[in-house]
């Protein structure tokens, strides 16, 4: 025996990182040729994306007139926005300021809508019923703003361009405990003040408004948008979107300086977005009595987060793409002990954790290549039927879009890993694939899709299971200034998306490192 | 016939597995059962739970133990050669599936009533405690009450059904994991994919045709009309999908070579 005969023969084999390479191209090997998996893959793929276009041509979103095709304004941020409500306003310059004494917010709420009866109104202010001073970029739905208001129960706060929100005076408003407001306009930039007392001001916030036009409209809205109040007989609104309000503001000592000499005030019915009843019955308008300006409206001035799909909408698939990925991540080891070809893999490759992390690699290479086509045809087919079929679809983000379908196809590739690192703990398919759909499904679908759940308990479920890993594909995020149902069932996750996906990705890293610890321990 | 039970009975009874996924199945659907009662709660004693409903909770997680028991009774005799054994020995192969069928299909029903039992036992401890009992007006959980009773047996039924879906997926997949994924998968994609879609009416469709979204409609005791589908219409349409798996798993097992 000489030396030579010892050599191996495949060519490169003592060298590391070429041996790697063939463990990775060994384990492609066994995958691609198993006829079975390679089926389930294309198929699974194939009905994510037929599930995607399924969707997309049977949801229709039917107006009496046909398909709605509502358009929803987008702030400057690029998001849906309802931006409705009454404006009493002047011109201003680009070195202004307007200040009033807001002394009243009262308002009334639609308490029986049905399709035939008369709806009766009662007295109720919703909790985000609006009044205040406002500066708009233009007169248009959508437009960049700044805004200084007294709310129906969360104090006096300054809200821009519709996600900006920050806090004020606590309290709400009468005629003894009146606030005082005012936003300070210097060119692009605009200041906001609250006073109890008209003497004392207190700055609430500065926001810059780029390309602010040299004069733009300030004055007086109200706005208030449909809610659901507590009354003595139960409780109204408990639909999604609750009924129709509108709000009316009492405002003093308006004074506006700096406007352009001799320009009265007007009044205008600003109307963008927000599908939802409105009209509570009260006359939307403004009046003048003893000095004070009266304004009535109604709507909201704030994202829209009821009257669209999200992107999401045609993406019902993907979860056949995951159990199937999950049965196949489980197979690619647990199938190895079962023909007792673990042996002869671990024979050839003695260094079992880079056995692991072969089968690792190439197992979620190609599920996320599976993951990855199949959410990209759903969304990216199902999509526009949606909107051909009068779906509003929440515009977003490239990098969001980007997101939520990478990340689709990532959520696969890690529950497949999962799966694989259950395989070589419980060397037992059907175990493995039993435990981990479900840990990821049974969860979402006790909180999520068929809640049965509590609040509580379903946002807890979603974080601390390895279903906390579907926040990945939630795009609508959750705005403490809209009053919404902020459940998961409306899609609407505890964790933010990465971190939903981290807690996934913990699962599935605690998996394997238990299974590379075991696989080293015992005997195949 | 007799036999072919005596055998599978025999088979069943001495795997230890057996033992322990039966009690897993009992053990997970109480525990489940009993967290979503604890969880529940109606302080101002106004509102739509369903007590029955939410007692047996638990379901949803122990028939995925059972489904698991089903089809390893079959694809575990796959798995080990055991098949041919037994083939050889019986060569009907018809009557070693219906025997299967009906020795897995007692267990159970056993099982089913002792883990139905012990969640609605639960639930009656816990949920007056959490504002749902007879102090704010809600019947104590009782099967000497119609609708409790048939929530009760439906929901026995049920899981004797999915045992039954499962062997019928196991014979005609043989390979365990894949069964297991595909019988999970159809129970749990109906509900998931029924709540994403955007149209109410493609939801309720959904609904109506997946086993076990039409087959829990038994577990409803409060507010009917608002359900998919009525209870034993539901549980219907679980025992056609249990039957037409037997019926494929029949055909593809006796067709094939083991």
């Amino acid at each position: 025996m000489t030396a030579s005969m010892l050599k191996p023969s495949l060519p490169g084999a003592t060298a590391a990182h070429d041996s790697f390479t063939n463990l990775l191209r060994a384990e492609w090997t066994k995958f691609r040729t198993v006829r079975g998996w390679g089926i389930a893959v294309v198929i699974a793929t194939l009905l994510t994306i037929l599930l995607g276009v399924w969707t997309g041509a049977k949801s229709h979103n039917e107006c009496p007139t046909g398909p709605c095709h509502w358009v929803l304004p987008t702030g400057p941020g690029g998001e849906a926005v309802t931006d409705t409500f009454y404006f009493v306003h002047r011109p201003l310059t680009r070195g202004g300021s307007i200040t009033a004494e807001v002394t009243s917010l009262s308002g009334v709420i639609e308490t029986d809508l049905t399709p035939q009866g008369p709806a009766s109104t009662e007295p109720a202010v919703v909790p985000w019923s609006k009044a205040g001073l406002i500066i708009t970029a233009s007169g248009r739905p959508g437009s960049a703003y700044a805004a200084v208001m007294v709310t129906g129960s969360h104090g006096a706060a300054m809200q821009w361009n519709y996600t900006g929100d920050a806090a004020g005076l606590p309290g709400r408003v009468s005629a003894a405990s009146p606030r005082w407001l005012r936003l300070v306009r210097a060119g692009d930039v605009i200041t906001g003040y609250d006073s109890a007392d008209g003497a004392r001001w207190a700055k609430i916030g500065t926001v810059t408004l780029p390309g602010l036009a040299s004069t733009v409209q300030a004055g007086l809205f109200v706005t208030s948008p449909p809610g659901s109040v507590t009354t003595s007989s139960g409780i109204t609104g408990g639909s999604g979107s609750g009924d129709p309000t509108d709000a009316t503001a009492v405002f003093t000592r308006v004074s506006l300086r700096s406007g352009r000499p001799g320009a009265a005030w007007t009044g205008t019915t600003v109307s963008g977005g927000g599908n939802s009843p409105f009209e509570a019955g009260s006359e939307h308008g403004y009046r003048r009595a003893d000095g004070s300006l009266i304004v009535t409206g109604t709507g909201d001035i704030a994202p829209d987060v009821t009257d669209g799909t999200p992107i999401d909408g045609s993406l019902a698939g993907m979860f056949i793409g995951l159990i199937a990925m999950v049965v196949i991540g489980a197979l690619f080891v647990t199938a190895e002990y079962r023909r007792g070809l673990i042996r002869v893999t671990l024979a050839a490759s003695p260094r079992r954790g880079r056995v692991l992390a072969a089968k690792a690699i190439v197992l979620g290479a190609v599920t996320f290549a599976a993951g990855l086509a199949g959410a990209a045809g759903a969304i990216l087919i199902g999509t526009p039927l949606l909107r051909a079929n009068g779906n509003t679809i929440y515009p977003v983000t490239m990098l969001t879009e980007v997101r939520v379908i990478a990340g689709t196809a990532a959520l696969v590739a890690v529950a497949a890993i999962f799966a694989l690192g259950l395989g070589v703990i419980l060397r037992h398919g059907a175990a493995a694939v039993t435990v981990v759909i479900t840990a990821i499904i049974v969860p979402y679908l006790l909180a999520a899709a068929f809640p049965v759940l509590p609040a509580g308990a379903a946002d807890w479920l979603l974080r601390v299971t390895p279903a906390a890993g579907f926040a990945i594909k939630q795009t609508i995020p959750q705005y403490p200034q809209v009053a919404a149902s902020y459940t998961p069932s409306q899609g609407y996750f505890p964790l933010e998306p990465w971190a939903g996906f981290a807690v996934l990705c913990g699962y599935a890293a605690v998996a394997l490192a238990l299974a590379a610890y075991l696989l080293n321990r015992r005997d195949a | 016939m007799r036999y072919a039970l005596h055998a599978e009975w025999t088979k069943l009874r001495t795997l230890a597995s057996t033992c322990w996924l039966l009690l897993a199945a009992v053990a997970l659907t109480v525990a489940v059962s009993a967290a979503v009662a604890a969880a529940t709660s109606c302080p101002a004693g106004h509102c739509a739970e369903d007590p029955a409903r939410i007692s047996l909770t638990g379901i949803y997680l122990g028939q995925a133990v059972v489904a698991v028991m089903a089809v390893m009774v079959i694809s575990a005799e796959y798995g080990t050669g055991m098949i041919r054994l037994t083939l050889a020995a019986m060569p009907g192969r018809i009557s070693v599936l219906a025997a299967k069928a009906a020795i897995l299909a007692g267990l159970v029903l056993v099982t089913g009533a002792v883990a139905v039992t012990t969640s609605l036992l639960a639930g009656r401890l816990i949920l007056p405690g959490r504002g749902i009992g007879p102090a704010r007006g809600y019947p104590a959980l009782s099967v000497a009450d119609g609708p409790v009773l048939r929530a009760a047996t439906g929901s026995v039924l049920y899981l004797a059904l999915i045992a039954l879906l499962s062997l019928g997926a196991a014979a005609a997949l043989r390979e365990a994991a894949a069964a297991i994924g595909i019988v999970l998968g159809l129970l749990y994609l109906f509900p998931v994919i029924a709540a994403m879609v955007g149209s109410p009416d493609l939801a309720r469709h959904l609904q109506q045709i997946g086993p076990m979204t039409a087959g829990l409609a038994i577990q409803a005791t409060t507010s009917l009309s608002s359900l998919p589908i009525s209870p034993w219409a539901g549980l219907g349409v679980t025992a056609a999908w249990a039957a037409g798996a037997l019926l494929l798993g029949g055909l593809v097992f006796r067709l094939r070579d083991a």
